[in-house]
């Protein structure tokens, strides 16, 4: 699952140059910016500009942070999936994810950060994820509901991530989003099969769920170009390669065809195809209700922090006695 | 069509052989369902997913070794239930588990600590098992095997590492041993339904396999500077379908959408 | 108080006859539990019959900065490649 990054970190702007540089930094930068206007990739030992660095580190690590506090919702019907094979598909979706984080965390690792340090800045609140997990889970539906939309929303975005100019990023980005396709698959599978064969109860469970995660699925895209102050240096560095904009209207225009394959209707009532532009018109986000999710204030956020600070803290002693064990056998090697 | 507001459990027979195979698909499925538990809780990012995998492992276990029971109960003029109606609408006392794997996860030390012990049997299991006179449960049996071995190999691995690692470390897998224990024990209570399995070839008496988990189980222990408390005269009686207060919460838990969705497709 | 487990390196080995590929790290406390949770994480999808772990620490890398005197020398050595050498046409599977 995906993050909307850029957009909604700190208002500082990234293209400021630094005041004073010296001629050997000027040449370093000319040459790192011939590289990556000629699209090659940049690794994890190349020079590389402070504000490179720092961009990635917080857009890689924010990607990471997504994809674990993303398992805690979907998580929370493990234990109630209606059928072991739905049970065991569940499963593996969040197992996939805490794996997605994994090989990001591994990817921020290599700018330079520690694992540790990531975690901090996650448990601590100074880091953001992707706001569409502060949303709760309702009903079984969501699982389904969520696969078809978020993930959905998180393969536009991330596809275009795997030629990243960073190296290691985008490796990560491979890895995942061969993976990813099997979690909007099974989440579509899943609403479809209730739509076509369930009861009339379980097709209201799918409507009211679609009703509810549509517009936070939208938010997914971040706020519009005209308000995305990073996205400029961002989409240079080979960071970010569509816009906010047109990958929400990217979106939009696939999901409304899915909508009526399942037979549920999206709660915009403006939504309506426009044959000039040749894509769908879709009503007035409420951007108040986004800004005040990342804000903090959003339905869950605090429940899922505060999950992952307690999976942390609870895990502490584990962590020191597999370390206390480890240096005891390395001192017992070494003896020998 | 009658409004029904939920669904009816169902029975099945107290056939030896159906009896025999609920007792190993319970178990595992009562076990993935206590590991389900985890996700997204577990210590580091990297052992969230390990536990996942065993959870995986075992869930795919139970449906191999239910869908059996209930092509088995079929055969022998009962329903013919499939792996879904069997896990989602028999109650407790249908059940048939051990008592061990349904008690709550506790800490990480019990989840390791349990995950040891019952690895540790089900891959003696197992391996008979792949001998079956059934040809369907000796398949499972030969890819479960395999899984099983690995689970023990991990689970052994963190219980050496718990118990020789802090003062809290082992101090943990000292109280989880104290209390897992005790319900080891009915892990090798014999009675007709094992006779019946070993008369039939489907299995062996899982009284059988008390010394070569003990040895095993012993070296762990003794490597992790643990030793095995004394025996009690404590007996659980999950195999036979009474259960401890635990498993209710389970089931209401894992049961809940296909009983307040009756005829449901999912 | 945080005790970070070291990082490692993973490589694959997808195929016997194919080589270990590097695919990415993670955190474990000792080379045990590296090796299984490696086998966890990145062959979940049947992409592995052999798996490699080092300690991050452990690798040896060159310097990037040194790639032009590294590498560049390899760049006008034409003649250990093949296609430098032309023959007859009845000869070119050669």
């Amino acid at each position: 699952m995906y993050t909307q990054a850029m957009d909604t970190m700190g208002k500082e702007r990234l293209d400021t140059p630094k005041p004073v540089r010296s001629t050997d930094e000027i040449a370093l930068q000319e040459k790192f910016d011939a590289r990556i206007d000629a699209g090659e990739f940049i690794e994890a030992k190349d020079w590389m500009p402070d504000h490179y660095r720092k961009t990635l580190v917080r857009q890689i690590s924010q990607h990471a942070h997504s994809e674990i506090v993303g398992m805690l919702p979907e998580g929370n019907w493990i234990t109630r999936a209606p059928t072991l094979k739905r049970k065991a598909i569940l499963l593996a979706k969040v197992q996939d994810e805490a794996g997605h984080g994994l090989y990001l965390y591994a990817a921020a690792e290599t700018l330079g950060t520690s694992r540790d340090q990531l975690y901090d800045a996650l448990h601590s609140g100074k880091a953001k994820y992707s706001s569409i997990f502060n949303y709760p889970t309702l009903s079984w539906a969501d699982m389904g509901t969520i696969g078809w939309l978020v993930d959905g929303a998180a393969i536009m975005n991330q596809v275009p991530l795997c030629r990243c100019s960073y190296a290691p990023y985008a490796r990560a980005m491979v890895r995942i989003c061969r993976e990813e396709s099997f979690h909007q698959r099974q989440g579509f599978e899943s609403l479809l099969t209730m739509m076509q064969k369930g009861t009339d109860a379980q097709k209201a469970m799918v409507q009211d769920s679609v009703d509810r995660w549509w517009w936070p699925s939208i938010m997914m895209f971040g706020p519009p170009d005209t308000e995305s102050p990073n996205s400029e240096q961002s989409m240079k560095w080979g960071i970010k390669r569509i816009s906010n904009d047109d990958l929400r209207q990217k979106f939009i225009d696939a999901t409304v065809e899915q909508a009526k394959i399942l037979g549920v209707t999206l709660p915009d009532p403006d939504l309506r195809w426009n044959e000039a532009r040749q894509h769908y018109d879709f009503g007035a986000i409420d951007w108040n209700e986004f800004w005040q999710v990342v804000g903090g204030d959003g339905p869950c956020n605090r429940e899922r922090l505060a999950a992952r600070v307690s999976a942390w803290d609870d895990g502490e002693w584990v962590r020191e006695a597999a370390m206390a064990h480890a240096a005891k056998n390395d001192a017992m090697q070494e003896a020998a | 069509m009658t409004a029904t507001t939920a669904s009816a459990s169902i029975r099945v027979s107290t056939d030896p052989t159906v009896q025999y195979l609920l007792r190993i698909g319970d178990t595992c499925l009562v076990m993935a369902q206590r590991l389900g538990e985890w996700s997204g809780r577990a210590p580091t990012l990297e052992e969230d997913i390990a536990l996942s995998n065993t959870g995986l492992d075992l869930l795919g276990q139970a449906r191999g070794v239910l869908t059996r029971a209930g092509q088995i109960e079929a055969e022998r003029g009962g329903n013919a239930y499939d792996e879904d109606q069997l896990a989602f609408l028999r109650d407790e006392r249908d059940y048939l588990n051990l008592t061990l794997v349904e008690l709550p996860r506790g800490d990480f030390a019990v989840t390791v600590l349990r995950n040891f012990l019952m690895a540790t049997f089900l891959k003696h299991l197992w391996h008979r098992l792949e001998r079956s006179s059934d040809a369907e449960l000796a398949g499972v049996a030969a890819k479960a095997v395999k899984e099983a071995r690995y689970h023990q190999e991990h689970a052994a691995d963190w219980v050496v590492r718990l118990g020789d690692g802090t003062g809290e470390s082992t101090a943990r897998v000292k109280t989880a041993l104290d209390h897992l224990w005790p319900y080891t024990a009915e892990i090798f209570e014999a009675d007709a339904v094992d006779d019946a399995a070993v008369a039939s070839g489907l299995g062996p008496r899982w009284a059988d396999l008390r010394d070569e988990w003990r040895a095993d189980v012993d070296g762990v222990l003794a490597a992790a500077g643990l030793t095995p408390p004394k025996e009690r005269l404590f007996r659980s009686t999950g195999k036979s379908g009474r259960h401890s207060e635990h498993l209710g919460y389970v089931l209401a838990e894992m049961q809940h959408l296909q009983r307040t969705f009756p005829g449901g497709t999912w | 108080m945080s005790a970070e487990w070291p990082l490692w390196e993973v490589f694959v080995r997808s195929k016997a006859g194919l080589d270990h590929k590097h695919c990415g790290s993670l955190h474990a406390a000792d080379p045990q539990m590296a090796i299984q949770l490696a086998r966890d994480v990145y062959t979940r999808r049947q992409e592995g019959t052999s798996v490699w772990v080092v300690r991050s620490d452990q690798i040896v890398a060159s310097d990037p900065g040194d790639k032009a005197a590294f590498f560049d020398p390899m760049a006008d050595k034409v003649y250990r490649h093949p296609t430098f050498y032309e023959l007859p046409k009845s000869l070119d599977h050669m």
